[in-house]
């Protein structure tokens, strides 16, 4: 039996009964075995795949749940899809918006232009429906199966029971046809934040609780509306409780959340009726008028803050929401979800075709761990801001906001959540030397590449997949090895002017060592083969 | 910077009393609304994030 447990919004991956679910049939081994066909487990499956490793994933529903999850995604989630292929249609599909406004009580406090910051790809982020995001990783793979990829999804499969050995691990899935049994090398659990597997291995889930329940409501409205952010502190519409934000999704819909408070009861609170009056108190408390809407979806949601002690168990690792958990404020969990599987990536494929070690290995845990707990801060205090705990933060709470209408210093301590920014892996262990005197923070080893202009294209474009020894400025370095891994030349003769700014500051030339998921390894004014051949074997974890 | 702890201020007598005065009429409520935003508006002019950190250490 396969429980249903949500409709769905897609049907991606329809049930088909596998050869090996034959019961005389001894479990297949499988280098790779996913458990989830969420945004991560998705975005894992596919970059292995196009690296040529192979990947199974085994989903318990068979596509994307409906309903209100992620609807922000941030521009190096975009630009993780981009490597991957599947970005086009999320940017074309998405919504951005740049205005934001920000209300306390009756008043507008300020407003806001994010005037885009040029020479990127992909804009600073989209709002996009999670189903869609999850349905164009999938349309991806189905392109890359057609060449050759080796990814499987198998959906309707349901994990029931899992033996840990020293170096696989054995499952037990349920489906339709009833169970089977399959052998993983490696077995990656991108099952969402109720994890079964992290529950059937007895692994504790740590963190805080935030005590307040959200109210999201989906409106589709026709009527012309601005595409613009508004948020909200302490809404004067009647029972709207602390916090409210209103912000455009695709198909004409509009995200709304109402911040109710802990004590509430949820059936009365989800009554259509009441839902309604608040909608309609919202929507025309600039206008006096309620344009006119259709409720496409409402829930109630509460959160957490926490995460999994350890990402890596032997040969489990955890990604994504099983991993770590955060509050929604900032939009913070499929973005961090996805670089857990950027990260991982890279490193699971060396791995399967056996030049990693467990150092390498561990780092994913190691780096990723330091990202969720960056998030995590972000996101509490986020929370912290909307929805002070004690007499004095709330007091200093009201102050910023009633400076921040006066003064403009104030408004950057306005947290109604950060966006999120990918985290740069300052001091680890597998990143090398910082020799580039001058040279920008932004691409200071550790840290994302940031996106660039290169002739009619994006630097982002040519990095990487593999390592990448990029040279801008001077001589074209050529390619170098370390234990059977090379990273290919990549070089700039003429870098654009904003190209110069992100990586040369004032030097005339430089040389970066790149890792597969765009991170900087290293840098240095001019090439040296024993310099990047050592920062190469340490970023594998050989150094 | 360092966190200046000796006599720095001229006039440290007018000062205690136009400080007092700022919250004369002010509610308990009021006056603690009043104190915060002070603090903060100081800490936007100061605007050295480590001499925040002493000053915030040496308040103790
Ligand atoms: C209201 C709300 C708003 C949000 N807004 C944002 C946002 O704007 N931006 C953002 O980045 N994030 C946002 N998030 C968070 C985001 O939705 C999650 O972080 C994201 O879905 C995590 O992806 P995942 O792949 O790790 O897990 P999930 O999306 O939870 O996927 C897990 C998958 O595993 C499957 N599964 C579970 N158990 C089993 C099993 N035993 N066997 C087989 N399959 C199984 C499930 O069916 C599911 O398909 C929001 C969340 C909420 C609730």
């Amino acid at each position: 039996m396969v429980a249903v447990r949500y409709q769905t919004a897609f049907q991606l991956y329809p049930y088909e009964k596998v050869p090996e679910q034959t019961a005389q049939m001894a479990p297949v081994r499988h280098p790779v075995v996913i458990v989830g066909g969420g945004p991560v487990g998705l975005a894992l499956a596919l970059d292995l795949g196009k690296k040529g490793t192979p990947a199974l994933v085994l989903d318990d529903h068979d596509g994307a749940g409906l309903g209100s999850k992620a609807i922000c995604f941030a521009q190096r989630t975009l630009d993780i899809a981009h490597r991957l292929g599947a970005s086009s249609p999320m940017v074309e599909k998405g919504v951005v918006w740049n205005v934001g406004r920000v209300f306390h009580g009756e008043r507008q406090l300020f407003n806001f232009d994010l005037l885009p910051e040029e020479g990127h790809r992909n804009p600073a982020f989209i709002n996009l429906q999670q189903p869609y995001f999850e349905r164009f990783l999938v349309e991806e793979i189905r392109a890359a199966q057609a060449d050759g990829a080796l990814i499987e999804i198998r959906g309707r499969n349901q994990i029931a029971g899992l033996e840990q050995h020293a170096d696989y691990v054995t499952l037990q899935v349920d489906t339709p046809d009833g169970p089977y049994r399959i052998e993983a090398d490696y077995l990656i659990a991108c099952d969402g934040a109720r994890s079964t597997l992290r529950e059937m291995m007895g692994l504790s889930f740590d963190g805080r609780v935030f005590e307040d329940s959200f109210l999201i409501a989906d409106v589709r409205m026709t009527a012309d509306f601005p595409t613009e952010r508004w948020f909200w502190f302490e809404p004067p519409f009647k029972d709207s409780g602390q916090s409210a934000l209103l912000h455009k999704q695709p198909d004409d819909v509009w995200r709304i959340d109402f911040q109710l408070g802990w004590d509430i009861d949820r059936a009365k609170e989800m009554n259509e009726d009441r839902i309604r009056a608040r909608v309609d108190a919202m929507l025309s408390s600039q206008t006096g008028t309620v344009p006119d809407y259709e409720l496409v979806w409402t829930s109630i949601y509460t959160f957490q803050c926490r995460r999994m002690q350890s990402f890596r168990h032997g040969p489990v690792f955890f990604a994504g929401d099983s991993a770590h958990q955060v509050s929604p404020f900032g939009a913070r969990g499929a973005n961090s979800g996805i670089q857990d599987a950027d990260n991982l990536a890279w490193k699971l494929d060396l791995a399967v075709n056996g030049l990693a070690n467990d150092v390498l290995l561990d780092s994913y845990a190691t780096e990723r761990e330091y990202g969720a707990d960056e998030n995590i801060l972000h996101s509490s205090r986020a929370t912290d801001f909307m929805t002070p705990k004690s007499k004095i933060s709330r007091t200093f709470r009201d102050a910023v906001l009633h400076l921040a209408a006066k003064h403009s210093f104030a408004r950057p301590m306005v947290n109604s959540g950060r966006l999120s920014m990918p985290c740069a892996y300052d001091g680890f262990a597998l990143f090398g030397p910082d020799a580039l005197k001058g040279g920008p923070a932004g691409a200071r080893p550790g840290a994302p590449c940031p996106d660039a202009p290169d002739g009619n294209n994006f630097l982002l474009d040519q990095l990487g997949g593999g390592f990448i020894v990029l040279s801008i400025g001077g001589e074209a370095a050529p390619a170098v090895s370390a234990y059977s891994i090379t990273a290919a030349p990549v070089h700039i003769d003429t870098p654009s002017d904003i190209l110069r700014k992100r990586y040369l500051g004032d030097q005339e030339s430089a040389v970066y060592l790149i890792r597969p998921d765009q991170h900087v390894v290293a840098r240095w004014a001019s090439f040296d083969e024993a310099a990047v051949g050592t920062a190469l074997a340490k970023a594998i974890g050989k150094g | 910077m360092s966190v200046e702890l000796n006599p720095n201020l001229p006039d440290p007598d007018g000062f205690y009393d136009e400080l007092l005065q700022a919250h004369t009429g002010l509610s308990d409520t009021e006056s603690e609304a009043y104190n915060a935003r002070l603090v903060l508006i100081m800490a936007n002019h100061i605007g050295e994030r480590e001499t925040l950190t002493r000053l915030l250490d040496a308040a103790r």
